[in-house]
């Protein structure tokens, strides 16, 4: 076992592995039984197999950059707290905004760092249960209310469709407006520590704000070449394919841009 | 209208089960570990931490609810809930799916094309990561991936997605879109250190308020509107 990947021989147990793996084996079942359910519905409402079979591809091909951002929150939380925790962890509810300050929470209240806190089974137990209670609100909630909301919402469309499509933009786009300075704010991991962020300095600020306007406009030549040459294929996979030459573009913008930017104010 | 009905009926019945059963195991994660080490931590070393976590987390998870649950469709709530990364993720997956096919979620194709891509989403993530778990635990690769050079391009993973989707749904809503655009930039100036949890309800609780003023006085006469239904496709290659 590399030395690198746990803090302590217990973190990394077979018995964890293998919890880990049915719940995540469960995850799975459920994600297929719902695919195969939309997919049967979909068919019956008319969609074409070719509209669900692109619909399901530019998904995958969309969610593949963002699942290896997730497996890196795996590796730096591997450090502190073995591989099996951090792996059941991401894979379901939460997200990395959650989890670590969640460990980081128990943690502090046992007075030390994530690492000496895991480092013995009692801490790391604490961080498991805080972890795992922390966030079943969000999950509990859906359970009782989805209904409600769903049906809410269609009380709302069939009362006013407009307001009720110009609602769901709004709330989209106020999301949108809070990830754009959020994602702007140049705020970089230690990828060494789990639960230490390196704060902005002029440097990272602007690589973010160059990643985001060349995402921005390789998604709009995207636009462009969709509309001049009718390239409908390409509507699916502008938004990965954008994202994915700016990601690399962040690599190339942080080599390039003066070291004298990246030092702390 | 029927078959519909029935539909929706299973999705939650069936949404509620499976979410019950996962939340269930999720639960028992923390219980097994506590057995197999013969450690209960007690109620008193929990009670602190979890207070400090759940004060800021449960109004983060009410507010998910109240706006995630509606963007995302009956079905791919359950299965986006119970699998996480919903804002970073299977949110922003799902409107891409909807726009490139330009139906609206609130439409029966747009329920089923969400669920559909959330599905999709949260299958390749969790293969992803599995698959990336073997590596880690049998090979270097964990060397591999912290080298950071790769890190400028993982730490601006959000700016890039959001780049992107934000010129789809800015130049389409502009109007809508401007009103929270400026707020969050003179937060940014004004209070830098607002975390994502915070700006988010501010984002969306000044926009749908912007939005509904705008409406009322009939601002808002050519905003695109996807409610009816999509038509079906007719490509005569099928």
């Amino acid at each position: 076992m590399h030395a690198l990947l746990a803090n302590a021989d217990f973190q990394n147990d077979p018995f964890l592995y293998v919890i880990a793996g049915i719940v995540v084996a469960f995850v799975l079942f459920m994600a297929f039984w719902f695919l195969i359910k939309a997919i049967r519905e979909g068919k019956r409402l008319g969609l074409s197999t070719k509209k669900l079979k692109d619909a399901a591809l530019s998904a995958a091909v969309f969610t593949i950059a963002p699942s290896i951002a997730v497996l890196l929150t795996v590796v730096t939380l591997a450090g502190s707290l073995g591989i099996p925790l951090p792996w059941v962890r991401l894979s379901v509810i939460g997200a990395i905004t959650y989890e670590v300050p969640a460990a980081q929470a128990v943690a502090d209240a046992m007075g030390g760092t994530l690492s000496s806190a895991a480092s013995t089974p009692e801490g790391f137990t604490a961080i498991a249960w805080v972890m795992t209670l922390g966030i079943m609100l969000s999950v509990i909630l859906i359970i009782l209310f989805n209904k409600k909301i769903q049906g809410g919402m269609k009380i709302l469309k069939s009362r006013d469709p407009k307001w009720m499509s110009i609602l769901m933009s709004a709330l989209f786009l106020g999301l949108i407006s809070a990830f754009l300075s959020s994602a702007l704010s140049g705020e970089t991991t230690d990828r060494t520590q789990p639960n230490v962020t390196i704060p902005a300095t002029t440097g990272s600020i602007l690589v973010s704000v160059l990643t985001l306007i060349t995402s921005a406009v390789v998604m709009a030549i995207c636009g462009l070449l969709m509309k001049k040459f009718k390239w409908k294929w390409l509507e699916n996979y502008a938004i990965p394919i954008s994202m994915l030459f700016s990601m690399g573009m962040a690599i190339v913008y942080n080599m390039v841009l003066p070291a004298a930017l990246f030092v702390a104010a | 209208m029927k078959q519909l009905r029935s539909y929706d009926e299973s999705i939650h019945t069936e949404g509620r089960i499976l979410t019950g059963i996962a939340a269930i195991l999720i639960l028992l994660v923390p219980v097994a570990i506590s057995i197999y080490y013969d450690s209960w931590p007690s109620f008193g070393k929990l009670i602190t931490p979890l207070l400090s976590v759940l004060a800021v987390y449960a109004p983060v998870a009410l507010i998910e609810v109240a706006t995630y649950a509606p963007m995302m469709g009956a079905g791919g709530s359950y299965i986006g809930f119970i699998t996480g990364n919903i804002s970073s993720l299977k949110l922003p997956c799902a409107l891409a799916t909807l726009e490139a096919n330009k139906v609206d979620v609130s439409s029966d194709e747009g329920e089923v094309l969400s669920l559909l891509s959330i599905s999709v989403s949260a299958i390749v993530t969790t293969l992803v990561v599995a698959l990336g778990v073997l590596l880690l635990a049998t090979t270097n690769i964990g060397e591999v991936l912290k080298n950071p050079v790769l890190g400028p391009a993982f730490d601006n993973l959000l700016a890039a997605l959001f780049g992107a989707l934000g010129v789809v749904y800015v130049s389409k809503n502009f109007k809508i879109a401007l009103p929270p655009l400026i707020l969050m930039i003179l937060l940014f100036i004004v209070a830098p250190d607002l975390s994502v949890g915070v700006l988010i309800p501010i984002g969306a609780v000044f926009a749908v308020a912007c939005a509904r003023v705008m409406y009322k006085k009939g601002m808002l006469t050519k905003t695109v509107e996807k409610t009816e239904e999509a038509p079906v496709s007719e490509d005569p290659q099928e």
